[in-house]
C-alpha cells in the first residue's frame, strides 16, 4: 500500500504546489506506516531532484526523456508502478489530464479537488463540490485510488529524508503533437500564488491596471479580474477567476471595485483571509469579507501601495 | 464531418446550495437548471463548424428526464439531434462509460465536452471516455480549428496556453475561449419552432457499475464579522494583515 506522487516540475524547477502534493503524500503514507515515491518528467538537475527528499519521498524516478505535456504517455508510464495503490496529483491542468486517463487504465477511482486526508479505515475523502460552495465526503470502491489535491488546502510539512534518484531514459511518445509553447513569463501563475490582487469593473478600465500591477508586485501578489473584466477584454481570460472561471484558494485575496456576485465569490470564498475595497457600503462582498475599507480604488489602492512600502521597510 | 456533444444540466449559477435527506442529496427545489456554462462554448463552437463546413451535431446527456430542458434548448440553439441516456449520473465512471458505449455504437469524428460540471465539479468524464476508446484527449482548450483530418487545439497549460494537433477521432473538453462569452449562441425564436421537430431519443443505460459514492454534503462555515478599517488609515490594515491574520 504505498503511495505514488506525481512531482511536477516547470523547467526542470519544483513549485510550492509540487512540494504541497509530496507532503500530503508523506501524510497519508505516515497513517499507515509506508512510504512516498515520486515521479517526474523531464531535465532536471540532481540538486534540484533531492529537494523532494525534504518533503518525505524517499523515492524519485525521473524520466528525462518523456515531454510532461504529454498526458497520454504519462498516463501509461505510471501504469508501470502497479504495486502503488494510492496516486497522488495536483489540481493542476497538467495534472487533470493525466488523472481520468489513468484510473481507467488502473481500473482505480478518481477524486478531484480533495481537502482532507485520505481516510484508510473508511476509504472516504472530502472534496469541495458545487464551485466551493459545498464539500462532499466520497467513499471509494475500489482498491486502488487516484487523488488531486486542491491547492493550498493544506501547506507544506517539512519532513527531511534521504532521496534515492532513479535516472530512466523510457521514451514514449504519445498521441498528441506538441506544436509550439506561450508562457506568461516573469508571473506568478494564480494556482500557485499565495496573494491574489483582483479586480473588478470599479477600476473603470485597462488603462488604470497599472494600479492593480503596482500593488501586486509591492505584495508580492498574482494579478485576477472578475469575469465581465475579462469579457471586455481588459484583461486575459487566464485572469478570470470565479465559479466560471479559475477556483482559487490564496492566504491572501484582496477584491478591488468587485461587487461580489455569488458566481464572483464561488471561485475565490476558500480564500483564507479576503480583503474588499469597494465605493458601496452595500456591495455583498462585504458580507463575506474579512476586512473590508469603504473608499475609491483611486485613492486607496496608492495608499495602501505606500503603506505596504513603509511596512516592509 | 459528425460531431457530439456532451453537455450536462446544472443548478443556475445563482442557486443557494442546500441539501436534503440528512444531507445526503442536493435540494433542487425551486432550483433552476441550465446547461453547464462551460459545455455551453463547445455546444456553439460545434454548431459555428456546422456552419462554416457543414457538421452533423449531436448533443448527448446522462441522466434522468429533468435533462430535457437543456437537450432541447441545444437543439434549438442549432443542435441536429438529441440523445439522453436515462439514469441517474451517479459517478464519473458510470456516466464515461454510457459516454463511450453510444460513441462506439455511433461513428463520431469530434466529440466536445466541458472542462468540469458547476455541480460536482469532477473534470473527469472526457478523459475517462478518452482511454475507454483510446483516442486522444485535449484538456481545457481556448481553441479549436479543423484541418483536414486533423483539429488543431489551444489549451491552457499552467502559466501559459500550448497549441497541439491531434488526429481524428479526438476528445477535447473546453472553456471560454473556444468562443468568446459575446459569441454564444442563444436560441431564437426560429430555431425553437424547429427544435420541436428534432429528435430527442431515449437509450437505456448498459452498465451501472460506479466506483466512488457521494455519502454527504456540507456546506462552509459561516464567516465572521468583516472588520471596517477607515480609509484614511490604511496603514491599519497593513498591521491587522501582518499581526492578527499573520498573511503578510
Ligand atoms: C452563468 C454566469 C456565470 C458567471 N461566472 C462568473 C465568474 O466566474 N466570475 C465572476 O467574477 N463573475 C461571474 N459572473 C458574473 C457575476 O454575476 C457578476 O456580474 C460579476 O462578478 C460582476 O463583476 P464586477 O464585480 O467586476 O462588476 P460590478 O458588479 O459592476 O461591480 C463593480 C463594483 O465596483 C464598485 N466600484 C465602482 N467604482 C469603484 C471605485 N472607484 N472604487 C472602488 N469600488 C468601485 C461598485 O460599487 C461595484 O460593487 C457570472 C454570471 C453568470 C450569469
Amino acid at each position: 500500500m504505498s503511495v505514488l506522487v506525481y512531482a511536477e516540475n516547470w523547467e526542470g524547477k519544483f513549485r510550492k504546489s509540487t512540494f504541497e502534493v509530496v507532503s500530503y503524500a508523506s501524510q497519508l503514507a505516515k497513517s499507515i506506516n509506508s512510504e512516498v515515491h515520486a515521479i517526474t518528467f523531464g531535465n532536471i538537475l540532481e540538486e534540484e531532484l533531492i529537494k523532494i527528499g525534504d518533503y518525505g519521498a524517499v523515492k524519485v524516478y525521473n524520466y528525462n526523456k518523456i515531454n510532461k505535456s504529454n498526458n497520454q504517455a504519462i498516463a501509461k508510464i505510471f501504469t508501470e508502478y502497479q504495486n502503488f495503490s494510492v496516486f497522488i496529483f495536483s489540481n493542476s491542468f497538467a495534472s487533470r489530464s493525466i488523472t481520468p486517463i489513468l484510473s481507467i487504465k488502473i481500473g482505480s477511482s478518481y477524486v478531484s479537488n480533495v481537502v482532507s486526508l485520505l481516510d484508510f479505515n473508511n476509504k472516504t475523502v472530502r472534496k469541495q463540490s458545487f464551485s466551493s460552495k459545498a464539500f462532499e465526503l466520497v467513499k471509494i470502491n475500489t482498491e486502488k485510488v487516484i487523488l488531486s489535491i486542491s491547492s493550498n488546502a493544506f501547506g507544506l510539512i517539512e519532513n527531511k529524508v534521504n532521496c534515492n534518484i532513479e535516472l530512466l531514459d523510457t521514451e514514449l511518445i504519445g498521441n498528441l503533437n506538441i506544436e509550439s509553447q506561450e508562457k506568461s513569463r516573469g508571473k506568478i501563475s494564480l494556482s500557485e500564488a499565495d496573494i491574489i490582487v483582483s479586480a473588478g469593473r470599479g477600476m473603470k478600465g485597462p488603462e488604470n491596471w497599472h494600479l492593480i500591477e503596482s500593488l501586486a508586485s509591492e505584495i508580492g501578489a498574482a494579478t485576477a479580474c472578475s469575469k465581465p473584466v475579462s469579457d471586455s477584454g481588459w484583461r486575459p481570460h487566464s485572469e478570470h477567476v470565479g465559479q466560471t472561471g479559475k477556483a482559487v484558494s490564496p492566504n491572501l485575496y484582496i477584491a478591488i471595485g468587485i461587487s461580489g456576485a455569488i458566481q464572483h465569490l464561488a471561485g475565490v470564498n476558500s480564500s483564507k483571509v479576503m480583503v474588499v475595497i469597494n465605493t458601496d457600503p452595500d456591495a455583498p462582498f462585504f458580507k463575506a469579507a474579512d476586512y473590508g475599507i469603504i473608499g475609491d480604488a483611486f485613492e486607496v489602492v496608492p495608499k495602501l501601495i505606500e503603506a505596504i512600502k513603509n511596512f516592509k521597510n | 464531418m459528425n460531431i457530439l456533444v456532451c453537455i450536462s444540466s446544472v443548478p443556475d449559477t445563482t442557486s443557494k446550495i442546500n441539501f436534503k435527506n440528512n444531507n445526503q442529496e442536493f435540494d433542487d427545489n425551486g432550483v433552476q437548471f441550465v446547461i453547464n456554462p462551460y459545455d455551453e462554448f463547445g455546444l456553439t463552437k460545434s454548431v459555428m463548424l456546422k456552419q462554416e463546413l457543414g457538421a452533423k451535431v449531436t448533443v448527448l446527456s446522462v441522466g434522468g428526464p429533468t435533462f430535457e430542458p437543456i437537450l432541447r434548448k441545444a437543439l434549438a440553439i442549432g443542435a441536429d439531434e438529441a440523445v439522453r441516456i436515462n439514469m441517474k449520473p451517479l459517478d464519473s465512471f458510470v456516466v464515461a462509460n454510457e459516454v463511450s458505449n453510444y460513441i462506439k455504437d455511433n461513428e463520431f469524428d469530434l466529440i466536445i465536452c466541458g472542462r468540469e460540471s458547476i455541480d460536482y465539479n469532477g473534470g473527469a468524464v472526457p478523459g475517462m471516455v478518452s482511454e475507454l476508446l483510446s483516442m486522444p484527449f485535449v484538456n481545457a482548450c481556448i481553441g479549436l480549428a479543423v484541418e483536414g483530418s486533423k483539429v488543431i487545439l489551444l489549451r491552457e497549460i499552467d502559466g501559459g496556453k500550448e497549441t497541439v494537433s491531434v488526429n481524428f477521432p479526438a476528445i477535447i473538453a473546453g472553456q471560454k475561449g473556444l468562443v468568446e462569452e459575446s459569441e454564444l449562441l442563444i436560441p431564437n425564436m426560429r430555431g425553437i419552432m424547429q427544435s420541436r421537430s428534432k429528435p430527442l431519443s431515449v437509450l437505456e443505460p448498459s452498465n451501472q457499475e460506479i466506483r466512488t459514492n457521494s455519502l454527504s454534503f456540507s456546506l462552509p462555515d459561516k464567516k465572521q464579522d468583516c472588520t471596517m478599517i477607515d480609509k484614511n488609515n490604511v496603514e491599519d490594515l497593513v498591521n491587522l494583515l501582518h499581526n492578527e491574520a499573520k498573511v503578510i
